[in-house]
């Protein structure tokens, strides 16, 4: 073990998976954040997007352009699914029907009957083909020379769409909440019947919120496959909570928050995985390398709840946005 | 004081619960909502006039705020129909109730509390084409619009004094600024029919009689103000019509002074003394003499004269009383 540990750490600022957790995020931040709505299944909008592209591209031989869109159909169709029947109703239920739903998605697909198009357990292999068949940089490693950080052209060009995607998600999220349509949406967060009684359709802007956010969760579940395999247990609600973790961490009703956020806490994990894994081999810490894991979870547990308790709007936050307190 | 509408120019017809209106802007027929068991509103006819401002009081419980959920579209009733400017209303959304012309406000205030005053009252405006989501992503389409609802939001802040506010979140507010500023935001979309449920509760009073000149002005500018209120001398002050509810029930209607004398009225709500100001020593012997209670009018006179206060009605009174009083106070004792 040697130093390495922190180049890997600095490397998670690239990485796809960290872009795919901040999209993801963006639209928990447009759900809970900003319109208020209580989506504990934004795991489940990742597996829609997700199984639509791997799906459509590897299993129907879809052209890119049609799996992409695929995902992005498949999250509104959910999204409808999951908000017309409950959006009418109390803010709770909306939370209880999407955990819910996202883990019918996830047993679901798990099921040997479906293993002809969902691959069961094993998940799908080889969404990135069609991927990477269009990546337009020359063949070769780039980055840094002798550090961790040099990566080839396929691992470059999911970086690039991964955090182009989030840019430009931060972008939309900045346009919209600065605009009237903004403002609706976060009057229904303040209060609903308010907003109602100003003659807007309430009804309809919560279902076009959710269905942003989750068109953005869709793309962000397409992100999480391309550098790597389609795992059906990698939608557990467990993934939901690290996103919402991400929110607070940044700051819930905020552009940038979610970005930030998905950064520090994907450095963290690797920085003290690293940190661990250097206390183990010198004898300094009594543990074991299998304990690094946990134990990696239980640091962020109580830096989050520091964080919740002395500075419950996030990084980003400011006080005075903070609804839920 | 303000000037009344003549009840003359609201109806011609006797005087009954459900008359008829020369110019009614709401007509509710056979209106009824049950809560299980509970029949919270029963009113079989009722109609609005238009121009005037017309006060909803009653007992608590008595149906009233449940009857302006009805009408605004938060509530659906279990029968009737009514007409909103001869609109049938039955089934329409509370939002589109609104854009309609029918504006409420909230007996708890519905401030948006994490919001700014200014972009509280912005969310009042219609018609700007920004909250459509495809829209709103281009600033140039809804900016001119923004502007003159800005402006707009500004006479009104600063009519209701507000203005120097309007970059405050409205948590900031104190209860009664919450209530002006809901009563403002209601204004941004100029509506026909203004809905105020209890807009004097809990507002001190300085503010209240600001409030009431801000009411007598929505008239003046030819709304329609329908209120639910618990202070008499408000309604008294201001109202053309009463309608008074009971037991989900509209129990009688009419011109203040005539309404407020009315026996039926008394029992269900007013109460024999509501006129009384039970602050005071002589509001309180009033009442104890109503009650014929020698007890109370005793205790209530040796309370007067120790705060050296003379007693009207005090010299008459020992040379009736004197034998039989002392006697009943001393065995009580």
């Amino acid at each position: 073990m040697n130093g390495n540990f922190i180049w890997l750490a600095i490397g998670q600022i690239f990485d796809p998976t960290v872009a795919a957790y901040a999209l993801a995020t963006i639209g928990l931040v447009i759900h809970f954040g900003f319109t208020g709505l209580l989506n504990f299944g934004q795991a489940g909008f990742m597996a829609v997007g997700g199984y639509a592209f791997a799906i459509t591209s590897v299993i129907y031989s879809w052209p890119l352009w049609g799996s992409f869109l695929a995902a992005i159909v498949a999250a509104t169709i959910f999204a409808l699914i999951l908000g017309i029947p409950t959006l009418r109703l109390r803010a709770d239920y909306l939370s209880i029907v999407t955990i819910a739903a996202a883990e019918i998605i996830r047993l679901s697909v798990k099921t040997p009957e479906f293993s002809d198009v969902t691959g069961g357990s094993e998940g799908i292999n080889g969404a990135a083909r069609a991927f990477n068949a269009v990546n337009p940089l020359p063949e070769g490693r780039f980055g840094l020379m002798g550090t961790p950080l040099v990566y080839n052209q396929d691992q470059w060009w999911i970086r690039i769409v991964g955090w182009g995607l989030v840019a430009l998600a931060c972008l939309l999220v900045f346009l919209l909440m600065r605009s009237p349509w903004g403002r609706v949406i976060m009057g229904i967060r303040e209060d609903e019947d308010a907003v109602r009684s100003l003659g807007k359709n309430v009804f309809s802007y919560k279902i076009q919120a959710l269905i942003l956010g989750g068109v953005l969760g869709g793309l962000a579940g397409v992100v999480f496959i391309l550098p790597r395999s389609l795992q059906p247990d990698n939608y557990g609600t467990q993934l939901t909570f690290f996103l919402y973790t991400i929110m607070l961490l940044g700051g819930a009703a905020t552009v940038f928050g979610p970005v930030v956020g998905s950064i520090i806490f994907w450095v963290t994990l690797s920085l003290t995985d690293g940190l661990l894994s250097l206390g183990i081999e010198a004898g300094v810490l009594p543990l074991t390398t299998t304990q690094t894991g946990p134990i990696r979870f239980i640091i962020v547990g109580v830096a989050l709840m520091l964080l919740v308790i002395f500075r419950p709007q996030g990084i980003f936050g400011k006080k005075k946005d903070l609804h839920f307190a | 004081m303000p000037e009344k509408t003549l009840v003359s120019d609201i109806t011609d017809d006797v005087i009954v619960p459900g008359v008829k209106k020369k110019d009614p802007i709401v007509v509710a027929h056979a209106v009824s909502r049950r809560f299980g068991g509970l029949t919270a509103v029963d009113v079989a006819h009722l109609e609005i006039p238009r121009g005037s401002i017309t006060a909803l009081i009653g007992p608590n419980g008595a149906g009233k705020t449940t009857f302006f959920n009805l009408l605004t579209g938060f509530d659906k009733p279990n029968t009737g129909n009514w007409t909103f400017k001869g609109k049938s209303l039955a089934g329409v959304p509370a939002f589109k109730v609104s854009r309609m012309g029918m504006v409420r406000t909230f007996q708890l205030t519905k401030a948006l509390s994490g919001m700014t005053v200014l972009e509280n009252m912005r969310l009042g405006a219609t018609k700007q084409g920004g909250e459509n989501i495809f829209v709103s992503l281009f600033k140039p389409l809804w900016k001119a619009k923004e502007d003159e609802i800005t402006e707009r939001a500004m006479q009104l802040l600063a009519k209701f004094k507000l203005d120097t506010k309007k970059d405050d979140y409205a948590s900031s507010l104190s209860g009664g600024q919450k209530k002006l500023l809901e009563m403002a935001r209601a204004l941004m979309s100029s509506p026909e029919l203004v809905m105020l449920d209890e807009p004097m509760a809990g507002v001190n009073p300085a503010l209240t009689q600001s409030l009431l000149g801000h009411i007598v002005n929505l008239k003046d500018e030819g709304m329609t103000v329908l209120f639910v209120e618990h202070d008499m001398h408000m309604v008294n002050t201001i109202a053309d019509w009463v309608i008074v509810m009971a037991e989900g029930k509209v129990v009688a209607e009419g011109p203040p002074s005539t309404v407020m004398s009315d026996p039926a009225v008394i029992d269900a709500y007013l109460g024999a003394h509501h006129a009384t100001d039970l602050g005071t020593i002589e509001g309180q012997l009033e009442v104890a003499e109503e009650m014929q209670s020698d007890l109370i009018r005793n205790e209530v006179e040796q309370d007067a004269e120790a705060a050296g206060i003379a007693v009207p009605g005090h010299e008459s009174a020992p040379t009736a009383d004197a034998p039989s009083t002392p006697v009943d106070t001393e065995e009580k004792k």
